[in-house]
């Protein structure tokens, strides 16, 4: 069975099976109305929004949901020439604020070269230990790296039976000073005690960073992650750098990834990156990802946001992160081994980027290829490698390991003898056919206009796509004009995924987030962990996807901690929003709560009899309405 | 002892007033009730990490093992502690699994070896997402084989059908099927006593019907939950559950199995078995690799007695995503391998036997010259349980593409 076949199938299965169809009819009750969307012929997409309306509904698609402020600042430099700014993110200002704080969370700018050696992971410190790897030269991370060095031989000791090694006789870049030296019985004391997290705040802000670094790698690795929760950034990435210096890259991407969502004023480009990220996924925790991600969005996804499609399709096609992701990198051509009597393990031809490339980046599953062209085009791929895939090098392209026949993609005759151009010529074939022009169309109108969006509009985005050569400005620019997206059809009518959910929260209550860490954690347990999606097809686009009864229960008890100020590293001061549960849902949801949401805030109001400003503010952020976007 | 009829009322039922008992829940206590038969359970566990399988049981009848394995091999049986738990005179249990004994000689304890996924991938990865999928080879699908499995209900499903224990929803668990993940019974509800019930309402009434209908489904697992938590739970007949995550996992089915609420799939996973340095610890019988079995038999034993006679309805299989080399590498270690061991417990196995068939160690024997050949499709174990302990006879699509299992008779 041909995997086209399988996926029909199970397609079938799924949603078209006749006995579930059959249950459907019989007993109403057992079937979930899970997709129950606007119908895409509705009346409602041809309703026009009033005007108050629309500027809402422009900030609740655009951004990840209003700040107090956005809506007079859209309604004083109008609608369109805000949306137009969007669409041109370049030539807007970013935040100051964002910027300095990005500032500090260097991995985010460096090579995946440079990762790994700032950063190593526990093989890398193993290799060094076993005198295979140098020694970095960085004196935090060597000081580091040597504690694990150590405890790591003392471990192959106890298991071996043998006694502890005695200390390295090149310790000098141990810490020669204990605790106690470097701090005084009143530090120690705050220190060491228990439930006293401001105190621990006050003294970490109070002293200078040298001392910081000396009592880290004075301490031991639990007595460090007892500062993690009342430690400023920088010092959490230290205690984090200390411990277990790979998890700093996570750190700093979820980080940045959160504040950027939050703060930063080019909120379209925002949504988008998550889009893209979404649509060409990789995951965090397989093997060198963990240090190619943060090159891959900072140079394949986020300077083409809004720029052609072929080059955004060829960024990620030459990222190492993908051709680790998708195994291209051990791809080759099918002969290369087959007379090898000496290789064991005889390496051939991975078709996982060719198909995904096909289902997921481009034409979409029903977009006319066959199992013939996805063996074709990842022929046409093979030799698409990287330079030292586990050791951080870059992309490379290696012709030995290159299938130099003919082949036929689509139809197309891509000629025998290529080399690097076979690759680039399927990009262009795929990034110009038809159906990646609808699949793209629709993908973003899913994410932007209704979970689903009304077939005439997908068809003009579509058109848009093929007559500008896939500009993604352009597409977005075709849908943003369209009645169907200023419609009563599209307003509201998406369920926010518990990345907006978490976002747009922070930015309604204007909370000061001093770490976008913890808020990435509450994410990660409403279900979307960020980065970590193992799947190529990234976290759905569907609003409807993301309603189940355990992120439901999270998001009410996620409403609660943050209204409450419980949520770790962020700040919320709900008193300012009042008590009138009117006055609290117009500030914070910028419109009318439903009147259902109403009678429910009045009767906790009534039954408690206290005034409870966090509470009503909880409550609506924690409300359906809310949920919706 | 109280009758099943006493046991219910004093739980689940008495949290809802008469008359707005959920119509699901009526007719599983019903069915649990009744003259019929009640639901089948199917509880899946995965050992991430890639479990040393011929550690796990011991193939001590070959001379090859020992050869290959010159310092961490489990030693020939010989009544000590340090040494394999004989099971048939060529297999034996790792010692720190010798919990497991008693129900392999009581035969609800089936094992088959040489058994895992067809695809040769050796990244963890890939095989655990194969696995989970049930599709090994094919990253599409983005539901898990466990939610295909679920046979289709007939009314109102509760809540509770399908638990995944931990975090998140298991990839094994995803899929078209509500499945709830549970980090822990007591975790799955609103925090806030007032803020609950205002909420609750709020969704109760609320036009969106699917976030109405979502809420509604929530807070009755809810309450449910409370109420098997009301009481501090004591597990039966003496079974102690080990400290740790898993035991944990494992005592929270066994207390949501017993309160009768619905439960047809469960779901845990226990990591820590990527064992490429000392596996072994200064005998081969301790270190990393004995703790964690340790842990994993114990309380698996202890699901089992505290379970009981409801173990008649329990099905309980274990996997790993991959096997571990034959040989053990420089560091008291084993790498990335092929076919493994997985383990089939309850009341209708046909157990005190090992499944599948040897294929031996010999150079020539092993797959890629490395690692145990397969001989067992995961999907012939799964498959089998699918069909025939939970009666869903479309195995068909629960395993797409897979088209003849070949089921080996594991239940009787």
């Amino acid at each position: 069975m041909t995997f086209n076949g399988y996926r029909l199938m199970k397609t079938s299965s799924t949603f078209l099976a006749p006995a579930l169809c059959a249950i459907i009819l019989v007993f109403p009750a057992a079937a979930k109305p899970k997709k129950t969307k606007p119908d895409p012929d509705s009346k409602l997409f041809q309703k026009k929004l009033s005007k108050d309306d629309q500027t809402l509904h422009a900030l609740d698609r655009l951004t990840f949901g209003p700040r107090p402020g956005d809506v007079a600042r859209v309604k004083k430099i109008g609608l369109k020439k805000w949306i137009f700014e969007q669409l041109h993110p370049d030539r807007m200002s970013e935040n100051p604020v964002l910027e300095a704080r990005l500032q500090a969370l260097e991995s985010l700018r460096m090579t995946p070269l440079e990762t790994l050696q700032h950063y190593p992971a526990p093989q890398m410190i193993r290799a060094i230990a076993n005198g295979k790897q140098p020694m970095p030269e960085d004196l935090l991370l060597r000081a580091s790296i040597e504690r694990f060095m150590t405890r790591y031989k003392i471990r192959q000791a106890e298991a071996a039976g043998l006694p502890a090694p005695p200390k390295d006789a090149n310790t000098d870049l141990e810490p020669m000073r204990t605790l106690e030296e470097v701090l005084s019985p009143t530090e120690l004391a705050i220190v060491r005690a228990n439930n006293n997290q401001e105190e621990k705040r006050q003294l970490l802000i109070s002293m200078p960073p040298e001392r910081v670094e000396d009592m880290l790698i004075a301490m031991k690795p639990g007595e460090r992650l007892r500062l993690f929760g009342p430690a400023p950034s920088a010092i959490r990435r230290e205690i984090f750098l200390l411990n277990g210096p790979q998890q700093v890259v996570a750190y700093d991407l979820l980080d940045a990834k959160m504040l950027r969502a939050i703060e930063s004023t080019r909120q379209l480009a925002e949504e988008l990156d998550d889009f893209w990220f979404n649509h060409f996924n990789v995951f965090y925790e397989k093997g060198a990802d963990r240090f190619l991600i943060p090159e891959y969005e900072r140079l394949a996804i986020r300077p083409h946001v809004l720029g052609q499609f072929r080059d955004l399709l060829e960024a990620t096609a030459k990222s190492p992160a993908m051709l680790f992701f998708l195994d291209n990198f051990e791809s080759v051509r099918p002969d290369l081994d087959a007379n090898d009597t000496k290789r064991k393990v005889k390496r051939g031809l991975n078709e996982n980027y060719g198909r995904e490339l096909m289902e997921l980046h481009t034409l979409g599953v029903n977009g006319g290829y066959t199992q013939k062209d996805v063996t074709e085009v990842a022929r046409c791929f093979t030799g698409w490698g990287i330079q030292e895939p586990r050791k951080g090098g870059g992309f490379f392209y290696n012709d030995k390991l290159h299938d130099k026949g003919e082949k036929i993609v689509l139809g197309h005759v891509i000629k025998a003898g290529g080399g690097i151009d076979d690759g680039e010529q399927v990009l262009d074939i795929l990034a110009r056919h038809p159906s990646t022009a609808h699949f793209i169309s629709k993908e973003l109108a899913q994410r932007f206009v209704a979970d689903n969006p009304p077939e005439s509009l997908v068809n003009r985005m579509a058109q848009t796509f093929l007559a500008t050569n896939g500009s993604i400005r352009e597409v977005m620019r075709t849908m943003l004009d369209s009645k169907e997206f200023w419609s009563e059809g599209a307003y509201r009518a998406k369920v926010k995924s518990p990345f907006e959910m978490v976002v747009s929260s922070a930015r309604a209550l204007d909370a000061n987030v001093i770490d976008g860490w913890a808020l990435a954690n509450q994410v990660g347990t409403l279900g979307e962990p960020l980065y970590r999606k193992l799947e190529p097809t990234g976290y759905s686009n569907l609003g409807s996807e993301w309603v189940n009864s355990a992120g439901l229960l999270g998001r009410m008890n996620f409403a609660l901690q943050l209204a409450q100020n419980h949520v770790e590293s962020v700040k919320v001061d709900a008193s300012r929003f009042g008590d009138d549960p009117n006055e609290v849902a117009k500030r914070l949801m910028f419109r009318a709560m439903s009147q259902q949401t109403r009678a429910a805030i009045d009767k906790a109001l009534e039954d408690s009899k206290q005034k409870n400003p966090a509470m009503v503010a909880a409550l609506v952020i924690g409300s359906p309405d809310f949920q919706k976007r | 002892m109280p009758s099943r009829r006493v046991f219910l009322k004093g739980s689940a039922l008495a949290m809802f007033g008469v008359g707005s008992m959920p119509a699901w829940l009526s007719r599983s206590l019903y069915a649990a009730d009744s003259a019929g038969p009640r639901k089948k359970i199917l509880v899946a566990i995965f050992q991430r990490g890639a479990v040393d399988g011929l550690n796990m049981v011991v193939p001590f009848g070959e001379q090859r093992y020992y050869d290959l394995r010159p310092s961490i091999a489990i030693p020939k049986p010989d009544g000590t502690p340090n040494s394999a738990v004989d099971l048939d005179g060529f297999f034996g249990l790792h010692p720190a699994l010798a919990p497991l004994k008693p129900m392999f000689d009581a035969q609800h304890l089936a094992i088959v070896d040489a058994v895992g996924s067809p695809d040769p991938t050796r990244s963890h990865f890939d095989a655990q997402d194969y696995m989970e999928s049930g599709t090994p080879g094919f990253h599409g699908a983005t539901d898990g084989w466990l939610n295909r499995a679920l046979p289709q209900e007939s009314g109102p499903a509760s809540p509770l059908r399908a638990i995944s224990l931990g975090d998140s929803l298991a990839r094994t668990l995803r899929g078209h099927n509500d499945a709830v993940a549970v980090r822990s019974l007591n975790d799955f509800q609103v925090h806030d006593p007032s803020g609950a019930a205002t909420f609750e309402s709020m969704y109760a009434n609320s036009l969106d019907t699917v976030l109405h209908g979502t809420a509604k489904e929530a807070f009755s697992a809810v309450k449910m939950m409370q109420s098997v938590q009301k009481q501090v739970y004591v597990p039966a007949n003496g079974a102690a559950y080990p400290n740790g995550g898993f035991g944990k996992s494992l005592q929270q089915i066994a207390q949501l199995i017993k309160a009768n609420v619905g439960v047809e799939v469960a779901f845990a996973d226990i990591g820590g078995w990527d064992t490429h340095v000392n596996e072994t610890g200064g005998q081969p019988t301790n270190g990393q690799l004995a703790n964690n079995l340790a842990q994993f038999g114990q309380a698996l034993a202890a699901f089992y007695k505290d379970l009981g006679d409801r173990m008649e309805d329990v099905t309980l299989v274990t996997m790993s995503e991959f096997g571990r080399t034959v040989k053990e590498n420089g560091d008291r270690g084993t790498d990335h391998g092929h076919a493994n061991v997985m383990f089939v417990l309850g009341g209708d196995v046909r157990g005190g036997k090992i499944y599948g068939d040897w294929p031996g160690l010999q150079d020539e024997q092993l797959y890629e010259a490395r690692d145990l050949a397969l001989t067992t499709d995961f999907r012939d174990v799964l498959g089998e349980l699918v069909a025939r302990h939970l009666g869903n006879s479309n195995v068909r699509s629960v395993f797409p593409g897979y088209e003849s299992p070949k089921f080996r008779g594991l239940l009787g």
